[in-house]
């Protein structure tokens, strides 16, 4: 199994769209898939008309009362699975720290998952926590959204080097430019420019869409609603590129 | 398609025309907090559920389904209540049926099949075509919880006919305390009625059939009050159509087991015909008992080396100084001699000879049956007198054996217990099943360790015979015929031990105890 992490220490950046079309379009490939949403805002549980709850609220879960597999909820996709959040998630930090080991409690939550899914997608809340030094324990490789701006860029070298200092597993990092503004001189600038700089940026970007916004209205991936429209083949370009930086093969084993 | 999905329901629509129902019959779920909308998905499916012939799965609580649909064929083996024991994908190569069991693909289905068959194959019971529709069920969120899929089934085999539609509620993932809410409110519409029966009694209803319609037992409803010769005829006419089920199967060589049951039948009719064929008609028993003899010849061949040929590996794993590839051209051998013998029983069963035996036969049995009931005795005390008759004989027989008896004597008493037993068998229905069980129990004993005895006398010397003709014919080097040698020594080891046995089993049988059980036994019956 695979882990894909959408991080980022800001909020309102993409994460959660990112996370929702990736997973469809990797169950559409025929991966087994699933979706963790860890975020108590519960975006990714609302886009799939799944209740943002779980038996027991995230500390029976975190403590291992209740086993992970128990709470996972089918969607309306084949081969795409997901574990819903729950409002107590707010609390995870102060769970996990009650835990041993208390860094590496996520990676080992995901064990038992590892025969039954190819891929696991951690939706992330933002900031900077126990909780996001657990999901960059547990991950193979973090998909960072930025928004081009300077600043952004800088968020991401700080990452880098947290990354690069963290002396047990250390995840891949792929960035990718998200609500891009093709209106603004500095987005189409930063955009163009990195990606050719840095290889861990992404070729593929996602423009700010309105379709991609629509998504909570219609409640479901733009990637299953709207397959041909313009957000799709963005989100499909990006999704090629992190397969390959996985390391996933093409045609997933047994299909 | 959306898959993932685990049955929690399976319901018959009974009233498919209704007014309130959908295009395909699906019926509209009123006050219900859940809604349903088609999928426009749609498959058809080819199915062939299949038993052995005297219904071992359906014995065992088990179904076997063989689907094939755009291309997927797959071999599916269910527990009555529709949990899952075992599948097998069948996509390599088109399965030709009926087959044995060492025709499927080994696998975890092939193990647990056979366990349960055992040496029969499997046939076509029910040949049909379902058209499958799915409907998702959404909860107030409009996710979907639970897909309906509705199953219209017509059949090809045992006869063409159509099955009462079904409707299975099956749940995704996490959602099923709704999806059993859902199953709980589809059952409130009338007209929809929980499935009692799984899909393939249901179709084997449609068609006018019941499982478990064959058995190779003595099945009859006999009373002591009635005409001797008419429960006798009943019993005969019993015996006479389980050899005429398994002649087509004898014929085409399906399984070894046709001609064990085809051979069964025909013993215990010869043996009904000398012990109790004095009611019948005048000469009625003459007259058949050496058609029936014939029959019985014609059939041993090919059994005796069906023995040889089931028993080969036990035989062959048991070897101590030699090696099964030594054995192997005795192997050979026996599959040659056994398609030889094969062919000239079927060639017995196709001649006009056994046609008239069964066209005589059939219509002789139904005047008896059928016609005035003349004078003769009531069964009850023709079945006592009989029985008691059959265990004064085998006392007799056995009470003179000792450890200097030639073999002859024990071969002879053997023929006394098994009159005895068909004696039993063919009156059971009138007889206490307690009083009757523990009567055959004992005797069956005493019967198993005589057959011993004497089948590995008779395999010493037919191995010596095969060896003989192996030899002249230049099909056995020297490492086959000593290895069969010492198949010859085992044999002599066992049938030296079954005449350790004996004793112990006769002066069980012949105890005050076992007379006491044949008296109470004929003391009820008549």
């Amino acid at each position: 199994v695979k882990v894909l992490a959408t991080y980022n220490i800001k909020g309102g950046v993409g994460k959660t769209a990112a996370a929702v079309n990736l997973a469809y379009l990797a169950a559409a490939d025929g991966y087994r898939v699933l979706l963790w949403d860890l975020d108590p805002q519960a975006a990714a549980s609302f886009l799939f008309r799944i209740r943002p709850r779980v038996k027991g609220g995230g500390k029976a879960l975190i403590a291992g009362k209740r086993p992970v597999d128990e709470a996972i909820k089918a969607t309306d996709f084949d081969n795409l699975d997901l574990l819903p959040a729950d409002f107590t998630y707010r609390n995870l930090d102060l769970h996990l720290d009650g835990e041993r080991k208390s860094t590496s409690r996520l990676r080992n939550l995901l064990g038992p998952l590892r025969r039954e899914f190819d891929l696991v997608v951690l939706d992330c809340p933002p900031g900077i926590s126990l909780l996001s030094e657990n999901v960059l324990g547990a991950a193979d490789l973090l998909l960072i959204p930025l928004i081009p701006t300077t600043l952004s860029v800088r968020t991401l070298d700080q990452l880098t080097e947290f990354v690069a200092d963290m002396d047990r597993h250390q995840p891949g990092i792929l960035a990718f430019f998200s609500m891009v503004d093709r209106r603004k001189r500095l987005h189409r600038e930063i955009a163009e420019e990195l990606p050719a700089k840095r290889d861990d940026v992404a070729e593929a970007a996602i423009p700010a869409l309105s379709a991609v916004e629509r998504m909570s209205v219609q409640r479901a991936p733009v990637t299953a609603a709207a397959p041909r429209s313009q957000a799709a083949r963005y989100y499909l370009e990006l999704w090629r590129e992190t397969r390959t930086r996985l390391g996933l093969s093409q045609v997933p084993q047994g299909s | 398609l959306l898959s993932a999905v685990r049955e929690v329901a399976e319901f018959v629509l009974d009233r498919p025309g209704d007014a309130h129902a959908q295009g395909d019959g699906f019926p509209q779920i009123s006050g219900s907090r859940f809604k349903v909308a088609a999928t426009g998905q749609s498959r058809t499916v080819r199915r062939i559920w299949l038993d052995t012939f005297d219904w071992r799965l359906f014995r065992a609580g088990v179904t076997l389904e063989y689907t094939a649909a755009r291309g997927a064929r797959e071999l599916v083996l269910t527990a009555r209540d529709g949990e899952l024991i075992a599948e097998q994908s069948m996509s390599t190569g088109r399965p030709r049926w009926p087959a044995r069991i060492e025709q499927l693909p080994a696998g975890p289905l092939r193990e647990h099949l056979s366990a349960v068959i055992g040496v029969r194959a499997l046939l076509p019971v029910v040949r049909a075509t379902s058209v499958q529709n799915k409907r998702r069920a959404f909860n107030a969120d409009d996710k979907t919880i639970a897909i309906l899929t509705t199953e219209r089934t017509t059949l090809t085999q045992p006869a063409k006919a159509t099955a009462p539609p079904r409707v299975t509620v099956g749940h995704l993932r996490g959602y099923q305390t709704q999806a059993f809410k859902l199953a709980d409110a589809l059952a409130e519409v009338p007209g929809v009625m929980r499935a009692d029966q799984t899909a393939f009694e249901a179709a084997m209803r449609a068609a006018g059939r019941r499982p478990g319609d064959y058995t190779s037992k003595i099945n009859v409803r006999l009373s002591a009050s009635m005409p001797a010769a008419r429960a006798v005829c009943t019993v005969l006419t019993s015996l006479f159509s389980t050899a005429q089920a398994n002649v087509p199967g004898t014929i085409r060589d399906v399984d070894t087991e046709f001609l064990h049951d085809l051979r069964i039948a025909v013993r215990r009719t010869r043996s009904v015909l000398k012990l109790a064929g004095s009611v019948l008609p005048a000469g009625m028993a003459d007259r058949y008992g050496p058609e029936f003899k014939w029959l019985g010849d014609l059939t041993t061949p090919t059994r005796d080396l069906d023995v040889y040929l089931i028993g080969y590996p036990a035989m062959a794993s048991k070897l101590m100084a030699a090696t099964e590839p030594e054995l192997r051209p005795f192997h050979e051998y026996l599959t040659r001699q056994r398609a030889t013998a094969q062919r000239q029983l079927a060639r017995g069963l196709r001649s006009a000879r056994f046609a008239t035996l069964t066209t005589g036969w059939s219509r002789d049995l139904k005047q008896v049956v059928s016609g005035s009931p003349g004078r003769g005795p009531a069964t009850g005390r023709f079945a006592a007198g009989r029985i008691r008759k059959a265990h004064q004989r085998v006392l007799r027989a056995g009470g003179v054996i000792d450890a200097s008896s030639p073999p002859q004597a024990l071969h002879d008493l053997r023929k006394r217990c098994k009159e005895l037993r068909y004696m039993l068998e063919v009156f059971a229905s009138l007889h206490d099943p307690g009083d009757q069980w523990r009567a055959v129990k004992e005797l069956k004993a005493l019967q198993d360790c005589l057959g011993e005895f004497q089948d590995t006398e008779v395999q010493q010397a037919e191995l010596r015979a095969f060896a003989r003709k192996m030899v002249a014919e230049a099909s056995a080097p020297a490492e086959t015929v000593l290895a069969m040698g010492e198949i010859a020594a085992g044999l002599a080891v066992r049938q030296r031990a079954a005449r350790g046995d004996f004793a112990g089993l006769f002066t069980s049988f012949a105890s005050a105890h076992g007379q006491a059980r044949i008296d109470a036994l004929t003391r009820a019956a008549s």
